[in-house]
């Protein structure tokens, strides 16, 4: 039984169509990556999953009683309302200040109680949204883009930290997100969308499959061989129709080998 | 009996507004939601208007057109128009519309002043049984959905993620915002609702630390802006309601003032 489900999902926006007959499912426990260029749907696809939009075509099918742990993109705290971070850990369940304190060990952001969330730099805002999404206790955890704005260090301990987590809570993750070379690794699958599902599968298929290619260019290749340990297996990512041109190929052929 | 005192009915329907008013007040400026609160209470005009043309009694036809001009707003969001841009169009026409209608009120005998400015003094225990019983309503409307509320006002995306419809969470501060608009306007009058909602929630910020402190706060500051508007009013036999907008706009300066002085310290 999976988490959720989506089957033949297509949502129009404006006239647009965002998505197009997307086929999702994630299991208990899995991390699955979303990749994608901008405007190719995958903060939609997450806000689908969350429920906040509504298919135009298609079913989402949560699992009964699922909690979603999310992570937004972005979280914009207007100035007039105050909230510090031990308030915000709070919403949308009450938790003891000693859960409070647990999930901010958890994400190693202890101490920061009484500090107001607009003061926090990046690093410690994310891993206090994280904290606040561990404490509803998730069956499944949302990241979108959760990075952004890290550096690149700090985006690698940020996904460290999600991979610890995973094992330690068990919980499935789904994040979307443009840096593959640190992400990949740690998913058990990975999606390429570009308003369509163009290919999924493990890591390594679909970095090596010609759609993705197409869409990212083989700039990201020599990141990648960071975790290509084995060569030796078929690369049988089952992939789809047909790809208009490639949006700006990234042909920086920076071999980002050392880490 | 206590009651019979004109003042302590005043001073007591004063407290009631700025009860009901605090947390809702907060939940407004949060949301950035002041033009909403100014075009519904604009709209209590008309409402007067429609209550003594068909012979109802004021705070239902208030609360009525209050509230269906708070879903219009509702409705009416996100689609063309800019948000301010609309609720000004709404706000000053509800209120050209209301003074329109009373002038077709012949033969009733109508102090437009009073339902424009307020007229605490003349709050009798009828009324003020509807104040405390609207105030009531409101804070128990709040404080039931209030982490909901919250979490909406926050994102709406983590609001849907949790399983909450911060539609459905727009809907009850909409209808809380209509009944402090029906409870208040004699106390404080149509033109000067807003004020209630949103100075004494605005002077608060300063000094909270959390949405609670500041909503509670804002609570404070409402009860003594009416009280010293009360006071006010007797002292310089100035009109009732605009004098106590007036204290809490005095308090709102003190309190920025504060606010700046500790923030450069």
């Amino acid at each position: 039984m999976s988490l959720v489900s989506l089957k033949g999902v297509s949502i129009r926006m404006g006239g647009h169509l965002a998505l197009s007959k997307v086929d999702f499912a994630i299991d208990r426990g899995e991390i699955v990556t979303v990749v994608g260029p901008n405007g190719s749907g995958k903060s939609t696809l997450m806000r689908t999953i969350i429920g906040a939009i509504r298919p135009t075509e298609g079913t989402v099918t949560p699992a009964r009683g699922l909690r979603i742990g999310y992570v937004p993109q972005r979280l914009h705290i207007e100035p007039p309302l105050p909230m510090n971070v031990r308030r915000f850990l709070s919403l949308p369940r009450r938790v003891s200040d000693r859960e409070a304190q647990a999930a901010l060990e958890q994400v190693e952001a202890t101490g920061l109680d009484n500090r107001p969330m607009a003061g926090l730099s990046g690093g410690q805002f994310q891993r206090v949204l994280l904290a606040r999404a561990l404490l509803t206790r998730p069956d499944l955890l949302i990241l979108d883009e959760a990075t952004q704005g890290l550096d690149q260090q700090g985006s690698a301990a940020f996904y460290r930290l999600i991979e610890q987590l995973r094992q330690e809570l068990g919980c499935a993750v789904l994040m979307v997100s443009h840096e593959l070379h640190v992400v990949m690794a740690a998913s058990d699958r990975v999606i390429c969308l570009n308003g369509h599902v163009c290919c999924e599968g493990a890591p390594e298929h679909v970095a090596s499959a010609p759609q993705y290619r197409a869409l990212f260019g083989t700039g990201t290749g020599g990141a990648l061989a960071l975790y290509r340990h084995e060569h030796n297996h078929s690369h049988d990512a089952h992939c789809d129709h047909g790809h208009g041109p490639a949006p700006d190929p990234d042909h920086d052929h920076d071999h980002r080998e050392a880490s | 009996m206590l009651l019979d005192d004109f003042l302590v009915r005043a001073a007591l329907a004063g407290l009631g507004v700025a009860l009901a008013a605090a947390p809702l007040g907060c939940l407004v400026v949060w949301r950035r939601m002041a033009y909403f609160g100014d075009a519904t209470a604009h709209a209590a005009v008309l409402g007067v208007a429609l209550a003594l043309g068909f012979g109802l009694s004021v705070f239902t036809g208030v609360l009525v057109v209050a509230l269906a001009m708070a879903l219009t707003v509702s409705a009416l969001s996100g689609r063309g128009q800019a948000m301010d841009t609309m609720l000004g169009v709404l706000a000053h026409s509800a209120i050209a519309v209301g003074l329109v209608a009373v002038s077709f009120l012949h033969g009733v005998r109508l102090d437009l002043m009073a339902y424009l400015f307020g007229d605490i003094l003349a709050v009798g225990k009828a009324d003020l049984a509807v104040i405390w019983g609207g105030a009531a309503l409101v804070l128990v409307l709040v404080v039931w959905r209030w982490q909901a509320l919250l979490t909406a006002t926050l994102s709406p995306d983590l609001a849907y993620a949790s399983g909450l419809d911060p539609k459905r969470e727009q809907m009850v501060l909409t209808v809380a915002l209509a009944l402090v608009v029906a409870v208040a306007i004699k106390v404080v009058g149509a033109l000067l609702i807003a004020a209630m909602l949103i100075v004494p929630a605005a002077a608060a910020r300063p000094f909270a630390a959390t949405p609670e402190r500041m909503a509670v706060m804002a609570a404070v500051i409402g009860g003594v802006s009416a009280l010293g508007g009360l006071q006010m009013s007797l002292i310089f036999d100035t009109p009732t309601g605009p004098s106590i907008v007036c204290v809490a706009a005095a308090i709102f300066a003190l309190s920025s003032l504060a606010g700046a002085i500790r923030r450069t310290v």
